[in-house]
């Protein structure tokens, strides 16, 4: 029988059953690596259900650092009877399955080409617990101890987190680290060791380690957001509850104990975007955190907003399909529903996230550029980084850093003089001034209204008004592009004529697809977009590539539409390059299909050469 | 009419109000409804109303959803900003400025396809969370802007203006505002300025969701015989349950009235309201016993108007939110932003 071998590089995989209370646990065992200097990154797939339905948590181990999800499983710990035969098919050969031998299986339940490794953890805890759920909550807990023996992990390591984790509730420490020490003891005393070892190094610095849903509401608490109404949806939910855990920190005022701050729960996504709409019109930063469905619900009001040119932000944390389709799984497939949203001339910007990290900065700018720009902002996030605990950059914030409100005309302004129209470009940048309500009492007052208006908010049906206005929004658009995040560009190590176009969650899978591909000989160069409008930026890197890869996560290639859309692309030097099956994206898909096409497009060169 | 500039200049005998402002400064552009429009008598009430309380009429936002009602907000208070949303969708947007003002007065304007139909959900969860605002229904149990289609107030047998007769339901909006939540519900009709224009300020003065139905005739589409929301017909039907004197301040009510014959109540800022009873055993403060009497006036086929009922010690949302005083849109870095220092805490939190 092989063993797989591998020191800090292995993919680990645990089958639980949703609410049995292995997210924390399984928590616990992904930090404690962390904690041993060791780069980790887990994801949780997680049916749409609150209990009895299968759930995994799949963490890669990898000392270099790579986060994206690798694919394969080297040791599956197989605490789920309903997905047993598909958790043992998924292991690698010469790879481990740990399981509770409390009954005995047959034979066939297993196979010939993987390590097993049997615990009678039931039994254990039978033995040791009286209370049912006690019973339930420990075997996790047990089952960690186990595992960090078989992996040669740091006990103190886990002990200090456990410590943490209870600090305050003394009561339930002692119960856990006994629970530790029970599955240490028995796989000292009655396993053998296995090939996979976790070695302390010294690989995660300063990295914080924080799902990208937390991070976006925290930054839009530095961002100033004081308004959020939204509607519970997945795997949106977790930001406006974020939010109201970080407000309920840092927003209550010290001496009156009032907040800063009001989210409401909305009747429906049509609700929640009216009140982040009218907040926006009144001059607070205001929010909404949602997924497609909810963006479709939407679709009217954003409209309205984007031709009223009000400011607000919309957190889209995408995911696969609509009502009952895979709301669980992760998709970048809004991108274009989110580009042009609504009925009429529209395009919204929207900003593309990387990482948790990215999500705190983006959504913080996203509050600065909606007020710059009186229009639509969309934070365009995903599952896989909203709902996953990822090692990222920590978060930054310089105090000197002041909000941009944009070209708000003041009573002092309005007292000196100064023209106002509220839909008139004074600064040929297409954005014009707007006032708060209730700012003057005989100046700069107007009535916000669709398109039916002049440069002065004036009722208005001509044509001319029309024109005025919607081509001062392009205007206005094209200054966007210079506002937005700009595109991060990574050279090959030669000269090459392939690039690659990606964004958002794709990011740790394409980093490491790039150093495989550069190890492997395949060069190119690659470009991460991070915002609509595209930057010129943009073009020329398509321009000086002969052809282009645009990896997605959806089926139709809408990046690479929006690309040819906006940008008069030749579709031919475009190619898509998708993965859209709901699960994130992996370094082995990308190299496999950037190899196959690179070495495809070269051969026909070569014929192309011959026939010449 | 339409094409006609208003002419900005104000006569210098033209009375002030104690702001300083003359009825003409809470005026707006000239209506583009139908000569004999019973929106723009309500129109007219608003102005009255505003101007007779000493609102400064920059410290108002009115906002409105689609159709004929909601373009009303650009025919008076003028030097207010205005919203004009999408249809049925006014309350939302008014709740979100509301949570990021709270110390204007938001008047919400809105019609029965707006606040019935399209909106039903809205209208009832606006009422629900207490949104300190004065909604107002413009209701003429009609489609006027795409020409006459029933709404869903035109009562069930009513016909429209070609002959055919409603066989659906009506929705009772007031009934429904008072089960939803609204602490301050009240019913007139356009016509009746007297009772109309104490409704609303007395409305302007609650502090919470106040609601008041105000059947409003469509001249053009729903004013013959056959319709229950015509001008011949309301006047016929009209049922007052009470009259409203509102006393601003906490002046003293000189009034004279027969003993027994009203009641004042005081209000949240000290202000009162006296209620002239005309049916003698209406309370409009007993919740329960109001929604019993509305369902039985109008099992008479009466049209049930005045203050239905009242809560006198309203809680809105910012109270529900425990917000702070200070508007949120004047708060800035100092009070929003918690700073690099916190951040680095929460960094190593996340460690």
């Amino acid at each position: 029988m092989t063993q797989l071998s591998a020191i800090n590089d292995f993919v680990i995989k645990f089958a639980n059953i949703n609410g049995s209370g292995s997210a924390s646990a399984n928590e616990l065992f992904a930090k404690s690596i962390l904690r041993m200097g060791v780069p980790v990154s887990p994801r949780n797939i997680f049916p749409s259900n609150i209990q009895g339905l299968p759930t995994w948590y799949e963490v890669r181990v990898n000392e270099q650092g790579w986060l994206g999800r690798r694919g394969g499983v080297d040791m599956m710990v197989a605490m789920n009877p309903q997905t047993w035969d598909a958790d043992v098919k998924e292991i690698e050969p010469g790879g481990y399955l740990f399981y509770d031998n409390s009954k005995p299986m047959p034979a066939s339940k297993f196979r010939d080409d993987i390590n097993v490794i049997g615990m009678p953890l039931t039994q254990l805890c039978n033995a040791t617990y009286t209370d049912p759920r006690q019973r339930q909550l420990f075997k996790n807990i047990i089952y960690i101890g186990a595992l960090s023996v078989l992996l040669d992990m740091d006990p103190e390591a886990i002990s200090q987190l456990i410590a943490e984790q209870y600090k305050g509730k003394e009561k339930l420490l002692a119960p856990n680290l006994n629970a530790l020490k029970l599955g240490r003891d028995y796989a000292t005393e009655h396993l053998q060791p296995i090939g996979l070892r976790v070695r302390r190094a010294d690989n995660v610095g300063d990295r914080i380690f924080v799902d990208g849903n937390s991070a976006a509401a925290l930054g839009a608490v530095y961002g100033g957001a004081s308004v959020c109404a939204w509607y519970p949806i997945t795997p949106s939910s977790s930001v406006a509850e974020a939010f109201q855990r970080y407000c309920a920190k840092f927003r209550v005022d010290p001496e009156t104990k009032r907040n800063r701050y009001a989210i409401v729960q909305a009747e429906d996504e049509l609700a929640s975007i009216g009140m982040v709409i009218g907040a926006g019109w009144n001059g607070a930063r205001a929010f909404t955190a949602t997924s497609g469905p909810g963006v479709s619900l939407m679709q009217e009001f954003i409209g309205l907003a984007y031709f009223a040119e009000i400011p607000m932000t919309i957190i889209n944390v995408q995911r696969g399909g609509p009502s009952t389709g895979m709301p669980t799984r992760t998709q970048q497939a809004d991108v274009l529903s989110c580009a042009y949203a609504s009925h009429g001339d529209t395009k919204h910007v929207l900003l593309f996230p990387e990482d948790p990290h990215e999500c705190f900065d983006h959504a913080a700018v996203a509050l600065d550029l909606a007020d710059r720009l009186q229009t639509p902002v969309f934070l365009m996030t995903d599952l896989d980084i909203g709902m996953n605990q990822r090692l990222t950059a920590p978060f930054v914030w310089d105090d000197s850093r002041r909000y941009d409100r944009g070209k708000v005309m003041t009573a002092e302004m309005l007292e000196e003089g100064r023209e106002f129209g509220r839909y008139l470009d004074v600064d040929g940048d297409g954005i014009p001034y707007r006032t708060y309500p209730g700012t003057h009492p005989s100046k700069g007052s107007y009535f916000t209204r669709g398109t039916t208006k002049n440069a002065y908010a004036v009722y208005s049906e001509q044509g001319p008004d029309y024109v005025y206005n919607v081509q001062r929004l392009l205007r206005k658009f094209e200054t966007a592009k210079n506002l937005v995040p700009q595109p991060v560009l990574a050279e090959a190590s030669k000269a090459t004529r392939f690039g690659v176009i990606y964004y958002g969650s794709t990011s740790p899978a394409m980093s490491e697809a790039f150093a495989n591909l550069e190890a492997a000989g395949t060069h190119v160069d690659t470009l991460r977009v991070r915002a609509f409008p595209f930057s010129d930026a943009v073009a020329e890197f398509i321009a000086s590539h002969e052809h282009v890869f645009v990896v997605e996560q959806n089926r139709d290639g809408q990046l690479r539409t929006l690309l040819i859309n906006e940008l008069g692309v030749d579709p031919t030097r475009v190619i898509p390059l998708l993965h859209f099956d709901g699960t994130p994206i992996t370094a082995r898909f990308i190299t496999r299909e950037i190899q196959e096409l690179t070495r495809a497009l070269d051969a026909q060169t070569l014929r192309q050469d011959k026939v010449a | 009419m339409t094409y006609i500039a208003k002419p900005k200049l104000h006569h210098p005998a033209l009375q002030q109000n104690a702001v300083g402002f003359t009825r003409r400064d809470y005026e707006g552009k000239i209506s583009t409804l139908c000569a004999g429009c019973g929106h723009d008598s309500i129109s007219a009430a608003i102005v009255q109303a505003c101007w007779e309380m000493n609102i400064e009429p920059h410290r108002v936002a009115k906002l409105s959803g689609i159709g004929c009602s909601s373009k009303t907000p650009d025919y008076f208070l003028g030097p207010s900003h205005g919203f004009n949303t999408v249809h049925g969708r006014m309350p939302s947007a008014l709740t979100g400025a509301n949570l990021a003002n709270r110390d204007l007065l938001y008047l919400g304007v809105s019609g029965d396809g707006d606040s019935a139909s399209i909106g039903l959900g809205q209208f009832a969860h606006a009422m629900r969370r207490g949104v300190n605002m004065v909604y107002l229904l413009e209701n003429n149990g009609v489609y006027g802007l795409t020409k006459g289609q029933f709404s869903a107030t035109a009562d069930k047998g009513s016909a429209s203006k070609k002959g055919v007769a409603n066989n659906d339901a009506p929705i009772d909006t007031v009934s429904l505002a008072l089960i939803m939540g609204a602490t301050f519900v009240g019913r007139s009709f356009s016509g009746d300025k007297h009772q109309l224009v104490p409704l609303i300020k007395a409305a302007i003065n609650h502090h919470g969701a106040a609601f008041i139905d105000i059947v409003s005739p469509c001249v053009a589409f729903n004013n013959h015989p056959g319709s229950t929301k015509s001008y011949d017909y309301v006047r016929e039907h009209n049922e007052a349950v009470n009259r409203i004197d509102f006393i601003e301040g906490r002046s003293e009510i000189t009034a004279e009235y027969a003993p027994g014959s009203t009641v004042d109540i005081q209000q949240h800022d000290g202000s009162w309201l006296r209620l002239r009873k005309v049916h003698p055993d209406y309370d409009p403060t007993d919740k329960v016993a109001a929604m019993n009497q509305i369902q039985m006036h109008q099992a008479r086929g009466e049209v049930v108007t005045g203050l239905l009922y009242f809560e006198p010690n309203a809680q809105d949302m910012h109270e529900n939110l425990n917000t702070v005083e200070t508007p949120f849109n004047q708060l800035g870095e100092a009070e929003l932003c918690p700073g690099a220092a916190q951040l680095a805490k929460l960094n190593a939190s996340m460690r």
